[in-house]
């Protein structure tokens, strides 16, 4: 499958704490790492910039896709009330457009929480149940209360020995290469 | 490192959120031991319980739709009666979640932090229990398609001008919103209960269920775009669920119903109604499992604030509800409020007004509002009043225009028992998720305690020169 990016190695150094981690992320984002990654239980404000990464781009995903959840909210009501079968109903014009506000709304709503939902699934590759980082033995940590950094081998700048020095350098420990 | 935080860093805008200073580790046992654990014994006998009255809730509805809604009470011009009610009540009771994930989040209200997944869970099960009513309502189950906008054998499409489409595609919106809501919060904490699983089918059931979840920022980073997407877009939706909701009534020409106070009036008898169930929740789960410092006394005073507030604007809507009768000078606006409180109804009318006006008013005293005993029993007749509130404004029917078609509208034993299910049925589905999820969202706890924050160099600098 070519959608899904392969990753042939990971390089994991752990941290002592959310502090430790952000910091540790302004060194890597200053020596040029772009295909890392730091691990934590819960998001940590400010860490985007720390990391030298862009904004998400879900939001105008999700105002477009939204944006045709209203389109095509109101041409389905259109369609079928005025052009496929118009009916009266109680006097009321083919296309009565107040009357047909909060359908629109909630199909506006509707389609923009599932674009939501699954545009964040889809742009972290998600579900991926297979990943070099879970032969590690320590990083299940990370959802209890233990911060890492990862390195992909996908990384310009990765080389198995320098980068695990860099790594230490930072104030990482336990570092681990993991393989595929 | 741990355990090294000053008294200033663990508090926000002055307070401490989770008491008893709890570490990341804590937090992840307490809530994650209720799931690891052994079932306890009471967990078995309630389960049982309300299993058994989600089968007469089963058995009810089985003879319903064999039989046709003949075997309930209604009549002309009563055709609304516990069905109705029943929906209106259960819909209500999931504002609250809605509010608490949703609306306090986007005030950055970090207090809610410790309630908010229970409270979303309750707002699931409450929309079942709400679904099902209209469902079985509508007699002829097999054709409850032709609400759906697809071609059918008639050629003809659903009214899209009618408040009851409307209500379809509301509450579907909003369960499938909650539904969406519910699990992107809860892929985290089912990541920690992976990497906590001791066994093999534990941890692929959980591996499955959270996507494989590595907690990397660059995964954080859109995950909490999505999550503030979804709050802001489920802020507006709970607003118009109950609106929507209104409008079945205050679309009609009925005297009592064709008011426009309906909506605001709704929305805030859902959230009262709401926050009161969640008060009942939390506290026989902060006393069943040992979670007093995260369901902990400010948290619980808070939502008694909400309570009084919200309350104090559902008695506001009653007096004005009278007014506006009187100044109306519609003889038959006029009669509809009078026979509410003095009619065959009164009964009713004084057991809603008692319960929603009365009670919540203890609230306004500190040593009231702080004492758990007291919060439980209003809780519970804040929600018999919130009941009894949308069982008046259905038997407004009972008396229209013509005193020769009033008449007085009695439940059956099968509504009574459909009323009883919904409750087997809510507490089933809430006793199945404090089983086997997380009831705390446990990444959103940690990111609120103070070894989460992070100290910039420059702060630290200036703090050191302060100091």
């Amino acid at each position: 499958m070519g959608l899904i990016r392969k990753i042939p190695a990971v390089i994991l150094a752990q941290f002592d704490s959310a502090n430790d981690l952000f910091h540790a992320a302004e060194k890597m984002r200053d020596a040029g790492y772009k295909e890392f990654d730091c691990h934590s239980p819960f998001p940590i404000h400010g860490m985007d910039d720390a990391m030298g990464l862009r904004r998400s781009p879900l939001g105008y995903i999700i105002f477009c896709i939204g944006s045709l959840g209203l389109i095509g909210a109101l041409t389905l009501m259109w369609w079928t009330s005025a052009v496929d079968y118009p009916l009266v109903i109680s006097g009321k014009p083919f296309f009565s457009f107040p009357a047909f506000i909060p359908i629109t709304f909630a199909l506006t709503v509707l389609t923009s929480a599932l674009t939501a939902t699954i545009g964040m699934i889809a742009i972290n590759q998600l579900p991926r149940l297979v990943h070099p980082i879970f032969n590690s033995e320590r990083f299940g940590k990370f959802s209890d209360d233990s911060f890492f950094v990862s390195v992909e081998a996908n990384d310009k700048k990765y080389d198995e020995t320098k980068t695990a020095e860099f790594l230490k350098s930072i104030g990482g420990k336990h570092i681990e290469v993991l393989k595929d | 490192m741990a355990n090294t935080s000053t008294p200033e860093q663990s508090q926000q805008h002055g307070e401490v959120l989770i008491p008893g200073n709890p570490t990341f580790h804590s937090v992840s046992d307490a809530v994650s031991r209720i799931v690891e654990g052994k079932t306890p014994r009471a967990w078995w006998i309630l389960f049982g319980i309300n299993a058994a009255g989600t089968g007469m809730l089963l058995v009810a509805i089985a003879y319903l739709v064999w039989e046709g809604i003949g075997i309930w009470g209604l009549m002309i011009p009563v055709g609304w009666g516990f069905d109705i009610t029943n929906l209106v009540f259960w819909i209500g009771i999931g504002h609250a979640g809605t509010l608490i994930s949703a609306i306090l989040f986007l005030l950055r209200q970090k207090w809610r932090t410790s309630i908010n997944r229970f409270a979303e869970a309750m707002t699931i099960f409450a929309v079942i229990c709400a679904l099902l009513f209209p469902t079985i309502h509508v007699g002829r189950i097999w054709v409850l398609y032709f609400v759906f906008p697809i071609p059918n054998q008639m050629g003809a499409w659903p009214n899209f001008r009618s408040p009851l489409l409307w209500d379809f595609f509301a509450f579907m919106t909003y369960f499938t919103v909650s539904v969406l809501f519910w699990y992107v919060g809860l892929i985290p904490d089912l990541a920690t209960l992976r990497d906590r699983a001791k066994n093999k089918v534990k941890k692929i059931v959980f591996g499955v269920l959270s996507l494989g979840w590595l907690g990397g920022n660059k995964q954080w980073k859109h995950y909490e775009l999505a999550y503030l997407v979804l709050a802001a877009l489920a802020t507006p939706l709970v607003l118009s669920v109950h609106s929507i909701v209104s409008m079945d009534f205050a679309t009609s020409v009925l005297p009592g119903w064709h008011t426009t106070i309906f909506p605001p009036y709704f929305v805030a008898g859902a959230i009262f109604s709401g926050f009161a169930m969640v008060m009942t929740l939390a506290v026989l789960a902060r006393t069943a499992f040992g979670l007093q410092d995260i369901f902990n006394m400010r948290v619980l005073e808070r939502m008694n604030l909400i309570m009084l507030v919200t309350g104090s604007m559902v008695g506001y809507a009653y007096a004005m509800e009278f007014f506006m009768a009187w100044y109306s000078g519609n003889e038959y606006e006029l009669f509809a409020f009078t026979n509410r409180a003095l009619g065959p109804y009164a009964w009713a009318y004084w057991i809603m007004v008692s319960c929603n006006v009365l009670v919540p008013q203890l609230f306004w005293s500190k040593k009231l509002r702080t004492n758990i005993a007291v919060m439980f029993v209003a809780s519970i007749l804040i929600n018999v009043g919130m009941w009894f509130e949308r069982f008046v404004i259905m038997m407004t029917l009972s008396r229209d225009f013509l005193p020769s078609a009033w008449d007085y509208y009695t439940p059956t034993k099968w509504e009574i028992m459909t009323l009883i299910g919904s409750f087997c049925l809510f507490f089933t589905l809430f006793l199945l998720f404090l089983r086997f999820l997380p009831m705390v969202a446990m990444s959103e706890v940690k990111g609120v305690l103070p070894d989460a924050h992070i100290h910039h160099k420059k702060h630290d600098a200036e703090a050191g020169s302060a100091a």
